[in-house]
């Protein structure tokens, strides 16, 4: 038995953590670009995103003095048009902001809180005068009457802070009214949570369909010898190789009043008028499930690809029915296939908009439809960032409940 | 390897700064930014090229597809485009905002050859083009609808009907509908009771409008049969019957909404002169007739219709005895309210 000294055993030690150091930065040397690519790409945006949610836009740099003033403005009882301080502060600040063309972004940011904001802002600061005739009060409200009103201060009001609820508030269809208090916004405008809620909806059907299709598509391409196999994995994936416009086009053409497809059922004499395929839910539906089956199917057919062919000869030898088995042995082994190919469609389809744009209805429209249309027509980022994150939290409950009910692994069912 | 890697960084860096430092040295040659396309391809041929064959500027060609927040991006820092065919709203928002250059009417021409409203202080129009009323003559012959009350009859025009997906286009022909006159749709859209009165008539046909998205979806839908008639832009029906031989007629007197593409100077050109010059060049009656004979888009000069041809005219909006149908898009009314009333549209659809 040799001895060893304490000084010897240091050295080993050191040169092994030495070693396991090179060995842990050479990994994180390999994995650096897809961190960094982690970080740009996805962790970074999604920050942003949840910052803009809550930032509620430029009125503080451009009207520092008016919106530190509203900000005291007196909250929880009947409000009043603000005192001369206020008007006398905005008419200021007004005209530097048209001076150093900064007014056009406040004009936008303003124009979420009131339609016609943005008209209203840019004609007063064009015709204001340099000096007040009496009050700039009174020569405001000459200007146009509405800043004689509480409605259009509370607007300002509400733009004043740096950080906002609004946007979040907007996006679940509530709003601060004109005395400050949270309300239920007015039913002829409240849009998002429906929205919100179909996305889900569509979404959940979408992914059920896919199951359903998928699970004994795969159990069959698993079992088939491997040629055969082979090509039918080829029909599978084909759609994956054309491009999405393409494949929503040609169910557009498919499913329309004198497609090939009600032409075929009126010739089987199946009905006697063309059913309405498209420009509805069934339509988004049908094209949606197209698209997004691989998604189920591979992941699916991947696990029972790894079921050994013994457990079911097994479990027939001792005297199980075929059904039973399967039940038993066999759907058990395959619910992690299922419940990576749920999710992985649940969340791509929460995502979707051009299908459902291009073949659904008026009211088969997805969030992010809306999401779209805020960011590139009106600008308004901050409501839009707000929708991606009620969505984003929506998306991480269902998440959580899911695995809650299946198991991360997948088993815990059986 | 970990050097190699290194040295990778390092070449693709020391690359990047020679071509930002050439980039910075040589004087940047026009450059041009249409919507590309059949358009600009239009464009290049009439208006471009004879512009480079004539005066030896050089220049570049870019293409976009719009965007107020594009041109915002541009306006800051160094500039790469100059001279930009924006829509209507970028338009009226990038003036305000100061991202387009002052025009000098003196340097242009004359600005009393427009027609009216398509000569301002930011943008000098090229070409107008319009939402109208569409159906397929090939199947309802003579018999096709004469106004937008019609196209709310499905008594006397059984079948389905498309209009683009949202409010604008949708509202202001439901009050025409309605019987409200032209001149008056904007002011009451700009009331309740007036947004009230056009989703009401709209309830009317609801279950039997499909809405289009794209440009391209209504010609298809009028092709397929889905639609017995549609509004659709002026252009896409002019393409259709020439490149796919069908009998789509355009019912102008029915009214028809037109919008007018303009020309813009990016503030921060480094080539204004230059800018300036291609302006007044290709902004000619002639060079404005041949863009119009290839895309029916209609000119914005007085007196451009002349030379257009014959088999165009039918599909133009600008043809006389045409455009004293058309209503003017209010741009500043829908740049206020579109996302208000994108609210209360999709409100209405989930009724």
């Amino acid at each position: 038995m040799e001895t060893v000294t304490a000084s010897e055993t240091r050295d080993l030690r050191a040169s092994l953590r030495r070693a396991e150091r090179r060995r842990t930065l050479r990994g994180l040397g390999l994995a650096l670009p897809l961190i960094l690519f982690t970080l740009v790409f996805f962790v970074l945006p999604i920050a942003g995103m949840l910052v803009k949610a809550v930032q509620n836009g430029p009125m503080p740099d451009i009207l520092p003095e008016t919106s530190a003033l509203l900000q005291q403005w007196r909250t929880g009882e009947e409000r009043t048009v603000p005192d001369e301080a206020v008007f006398a502060a905005f008419a200021g600040e007004l005209r530097a902001a048209a001076q150093n063309r900064t007014l056009p972004e406040l004009a936008t940011r303003l124009n979420f809180e009131n339609a016609g904001y943005r008209s209203l802002l840019m004609a007063t600061a064009r015709r204001l005068p340099e000096a007040p005739d009496g009050t700039w009060r009174d020569t405001l409200a000459g200007l146009n009457p509405q800043w004689g009103e509480v409605a259009i201060w509370a607007a300002l009001g509400r733009a004043s802070p740096r950080l906002t609820d609004g946007y979040l508030l907007a996006a679940l269809d509530h709003r601060r009214d004109d005395n400050d208090h949270i309300q239920a916004t007015d039913p002829s405008r409240a849009v998002y949570v429906a929205s919100l809620t179909r996305t889900l909806e569509i979404s959940a059907v979408v992914t059920l369909i896919c199951l359903v299709l998928a699970y004994p598509l795969a159990y069959r391409l698993a079992t088939l010898p491997e040629s055969t196999a082979n090509l039918m994995m080829i029909l599978v994936l084909l759609p994956f190789w054309t491009s999405l416009l393409v494949r929503t086009a040609s169910w557009l053409v498919i499913l329309q009043r004198e497609g090939p497809l009600n032409q075929a059922l009126q010739w089987l004499g199946l009905i006697d008028q063309p059913l309405q395929l498209v420009f509805n839910r069934p339509g988004v539906i049908i094209a949606m499930t197209h698209v997004l089956l691989p998604f189920m199917v591979l992941p699916i057919y991947s696990v029972m690809k790894g079921i050994p062919p013994n457990y079911m000869r097994a479990a027939t030898s001792l005297g199980a029915p075929f059904f039973t088995a399967f039940r038993r042995v066999y759907f058990p082994l395959s619910l992690p296939g299922v419940t990576a190919g749920c999710l992985l469609v649940f969340i791509l389809a929460i995502g979707y908009y051009i299908t459902p744009l291009l073949i659904g209805g008026a009211n088969d429209q997805m969030v992010s439809a809306l999401i779209a249309f805020l960011t590139l027509q009106t600008l308004n980022w901050g409501l839009a960032a707000a929708l991606g994150t009620v969505l984003l939290v929506i998306t991480i409950i269902l998440y959580f409940i899911y695995t809650r009910v299946v198991g991360t692994d997948g088993v815990k069912l059986g | 390897m970990k050097s190699t890697f290194g040295r990778l960084i390092l070449a693709a860096g020391v690359t990047a700064g020679f071509s930002l430092l050439a980039g910075a040295a040589s004087a940047r040659d026009l450059t041009v930014v249409g919507w590309g396309g059949a358009a600009q391809a239009a464009q290049s041929k009439a208006m471009f090229e004879p512009f480079v064959k004539d005066t030896g500027t050089k220049l570049v060609q870019d293409s976009w597809n719009g965007g107020i927040g594009v041109l915002r991006t541009k306006a800051q820092g160094e500039s790469t485009w100059d001279v930009v065919q924006v829509e209507a709203d970028e338009l009226v928002l990038g003036c305000e905002e100061g991202i387009y250059a002052q025009l000098d009417w003196g340097k242009l021409g004359n600005k009393d050859q427009y027609l009216p409203g398509m000569a301002n202080e930011c943008g000098v129009g090229t070409f107008v083009w319009s939402t109208a009323l569409a159906y397929d003559k090939s199947k309802l012959g003579e018999n096709g609808p004469k106004s937008w009350a019609d196209f709310f009859d499905t008594q006397k025009f059984p079948g389905k009907r498309s209009l683009r997906r949202g409010p604008r286009q949708a509202l202001e022909f439901a009050l025409l509908a309605d019987g409200v006159a032209p001149g008056d749709i904007y002011k009451q859209l700009a009331t309740k009771e007036g947004v009230d009165r056009a989703f009401k008539k709209l309830d009317t046909i609801k279950k039997d409008i499909v809405w289009w998205e794209a440009g391209s979806q209504p010609v298809q839908l009028l092709q397929s049969g889905e639609v017995v008639m549609t509004s659709v832009y002026n252009g896409r029906i002019f393409a259709a019957n020439n490149a796919d031989k069908t009998n789509f007629a355009i019912a102008w007197p029915a009214g028809f909404i037109y919008q007018v593409d303009s020309w813009v100077i990016l503030a921060n050109s480094p080539n204004k002169d230059q800018a300036e010059e291609f302006l007044k060049f290709i902004q000619t009656p002639a060079r404005q007739q041949e863009v119009a004979n290839a895309l029916a888009y209609g000119p914005t000069l007085k007196d451009s219709t002349g030379q257009i041809a014959p088999d165009v005219l039918p599909y133009l909006p600008t043809a006389p005895g045409v455009i004293e149908h058309g209503l003017a898009f209010d741009t500043p009314f829908w740049v206020d309210n579109i996302e208000a009333l994108n609210e209360r549209f999709n409100a209405w659809a989930a009724q």
